[in-house]
């Protein structure tokens, strides 16, 4: 989808280009963390909340086959349709098929980033189907022709000058007025328009309750509720991994999902869709899409249990100070990366490598994903299926070579201070990304080996 | 076979071993100040609370706020005389798309995160707390619980075709996470509350 000729160091290399721009972005989402870790702080109970979280997922997982029929059942009773797709194409031509077997040609969107995992968009659009999205965030990045780049601030990565100047150039609003009131306002009245002329309306599903075959959709705008409520037919798109088995879960999962995602104690809206209104029709697409193959891997199933509030994307140093499209992956961040190598491991073999390990997604997560555990593990099958990339392969196996042998080690030691006191630029060149953006220490004299055997002595006196 | 059976088997073949559910009753907790609570959270996101100990209260408010030409409606028929009464029976959303001020009902509200729970039997027309430009919900005191789990108990399995928990104003913070109250929905929430 975004320059898929690069990786992720390399696109994250152009962000950084804009110094300003990604102090900004880095600033701006460790705020919203803070907002996350402010809101949880008010609960008490808040890690039993997310054990519970976590236990109701584990149980969805194991008992997944069932629900997923115990959900078509009940929702079929409700009057909903339901469709059920392998893969991407399959859930697009379903969607197609419904527009045209209605004679309709433009759609309304709310957020669904099973969607943009779809490419939907773009194929509805190669078949003469005029997608708006209406949450404010993905409008502009539809405007600029952009995927969004996080799946709760799809247009984190604009600023406001940026978004004034799409809008003139779109909207005709003022040249220069970026104010974002103003630019609200105007998209308010735009879409307003759009959604009383639509007839149809395709939102995401946040949570399906096996139990009721009802559905949840969360938003703060209320789009999808003014998408769906004014169009005579609803589709709902949701992954296979969006069951829960009952509907007083949705007390535990509502509880987490907005305190994770931006402190916030709730959605503005949170609905409950059930059966169709009448005089128009529900029709729900059940989505496999890799799932079922990231379900059979033991050590990487647990990231189906996602509930998508980007509290990890917000933590992480790396996604902070790179950005969201250097991932060039639909679902970005930690948790894009531990989804996307299921989907093209040799496609998105970079991403388990963008990330320190530093474990901040894993203490954050609502429903205790163990994310940088499982980047662990994705490197070493990367590399064990032999996508690793050319120059980590040989670095590496020099590495092997040097750290097995003492007697090497302590020769390679010894150049290499020679190297940085005497010839630095050898080393502290452009080529040597170390060296990109810091300096390192001076050179110790000797090494820890040969300062040991000096003052040795020393030691059994103090004793 | 079709992709339904074929989705179906391949979950079958790697689904993992069960887990049994959790208890998650523990998680209901007492709350002694859920007026106060409730008050304090809306207040916090964008709502605006009004005490009343009737409703005939309401028609002040009206007055105060909106002008005559101002396309006012309700669900409530003990006030139908302050607000034009949406009928039961079926009219397009559309018709809605010039209300001004919609005032409805609710039966819950919940106090650690200021949101009402709606159902169709309260709001008639599902689009009506979403196309209106402002939206008031009359909440009764007694009818406030400490959270989400509470307000889950009370709904029970009760048989609504739609319903939605609404917290506050819509809103956005999509532009440089400046928050705007009124994204596409209401511009302003105000919950009458019955003392």
């Amino acid at each position: 989808m975004i320059a898929p000729d690069k990786d992720h160091a390399a696109l994250a290399n152009e962000f950084n280009k804009d110094e300003q721009r990604v102090d900004w972005h880095d600033e701006t989402l460790w705020w919203v963390r803070q907002k996350r870790d402010n809101a949880v702080k008010k609960l008490p109970e808040w890690e039993e909340l997310r054990e519970a979280g976590s236990q109701i997922k584990n149980n969805v997982l194991g008992n997944l086959n069932y629900y997923l029929q115990q959900f078509e059942t009940n929702a079929k009773a409700n009057g909903v349709h339901v469709h059920w797709a392998l893969d991407a194409k399959e859930h697009n031509e379903i969607v197609l098929d419904l527009l045209l077997s209605k004679g309709i040609n433009k759609i309304v969107k709310s957020k669904s980033m099973l969607t943009e995992e779809c490419n939907l968009n773009d194929y509805l659009l190669d078949n003469g189907v005029n997608v708006i999205d209406s949450d404010l965030g993905e409008f502009i990045v539809q405007l600029a022709n952009e995927h969004p780049s996080h799946i709760v601030l799809p247009c984190i990565h604009k600023k406001k000058e940026e978004i004034g100047e799409l809008f003139h150039q779109h909207l005709g609003t003022p040249s220069g007025n970026s104010d974002p009131i103003f630019l609200t306002e105007t998209a308010r009245q735009h879409l307003r328009e759009t959604f009383l002329a639509r007839k149809a309306a395709l939102t995401g599903v946040n949570f399906a309750v096996a139990e009721t075959g009802e559905f949840v959709v969360c938003t703060n705008e209320g789009n999808a509720d003014m998408g769906a409520h004014l169009a005579d037919i609803h589709i709902a798109s949701m992954g296979i991994e969006k069951i829960i088995p009952e509907r007083k879960h949705l007390g535990v999962f509502l509880r987490l999902l907005t305190r994770s995602a931006t402190g916030q104690p709730i959605t503005t809206y949170s609905s409950h869709f059930k059966k169709p209104r009448s005089g128009a029709s529900i029709h729900i697409i059940i989505v496999d899409n890799g799932r079922s193959k990231q379900l059979g891997r033991e050590d990487f199933r647990n990231s189906l249990k996602c509930i998508r509030c980007g509290a990890c994307m917000n933590t992480c140093p790396v996604y902070r100070r790179s950005g969201g499209h250097s991932y060039h992956s639909a679902i970005a961040g930690p948790i894009g990366s531990i989804l996307a190598p299921n989907l093209d491991m040799e496609k998105h073999a970079d991403l388990p490598f963008a990330s320190t390990l530093c474990g901040s997604c894993t203490n954050v997560c609502p429903v205790k994903i163990d994310i940088h555990d499982q980047l662990y593990k994705w490197r070493q099958v990367i590399v064990k299926n032999g996508h690793a990339p050319l120059a980590k392969n040989a670095a590496l196996s020099v590495m092997t070579k040097i750290l097995s042998s003492p007697v090497l080690y302590k020769v390679a030691g010894k150049l290499g201070r020679l190297t940085m006191k005497w010839v630095p630029l050898v080393v502290n060149n452009r080529f040597n990304p170390w060296y990109k953006q810091r300096e390192l220490p001076e050179v110790p004299k000797n090494s820890f080996g040969e300062w040991y055997k000096k003052n040795r002595n020393h030691e059994s006196k103090d004793k | 076979m079709s992709s339904r059976d074929e989705l179906l088997k391949a979950v079958a073949e790697n689904q993992p071993m069960n887990f049994p559910l959790p208890e998650i009753e523990f998680l209901d907790s007492e709350c002694i100040y859920l007026a106060e609570t409730f008050i304090n959270v809306l207040t916090s996101i964008g709502g605006a609370v009004v005490l009343i100990e009737n409703l005939m209260e309401i028609e002040t408010y009206i007055l105060e706020k909106f002008k005559k030409s101002d396309r006012i409606v309700t669900t409530i028929p003990a006030i139908k005389w302050m607000a034009e009464l949406i009928p039961a029976t079926s009219i397009p959303p559309h018709a809605l798309s010039n209300v001004d001020f919609a005032i409805i009902d609710t039966h819950c509200a919940v106090a650690e995160n200021g949101a009402v729970w709606v159902t169709e039997k309260g709001i008639v027309n599902r689009a009506l707390p979403f196309i209106c430009q402002h939206l008031a919900v009359v909440v009764n005191a007694r009818d406030i619980v400490s959270n989400m789990h509470s307000a889950y108990n009370l709904i029970g399995t009760d048989d609504y075709g739609y319903g939605t928990f609404i917290s506050g104003p819509s809103k956005t913070a999509d532009i440089e996470q400046s928050l705007v109250l009124g994204a596409h929905g209401p511009r302003s929430m105000t919950i009458f509350l019955i003392m």
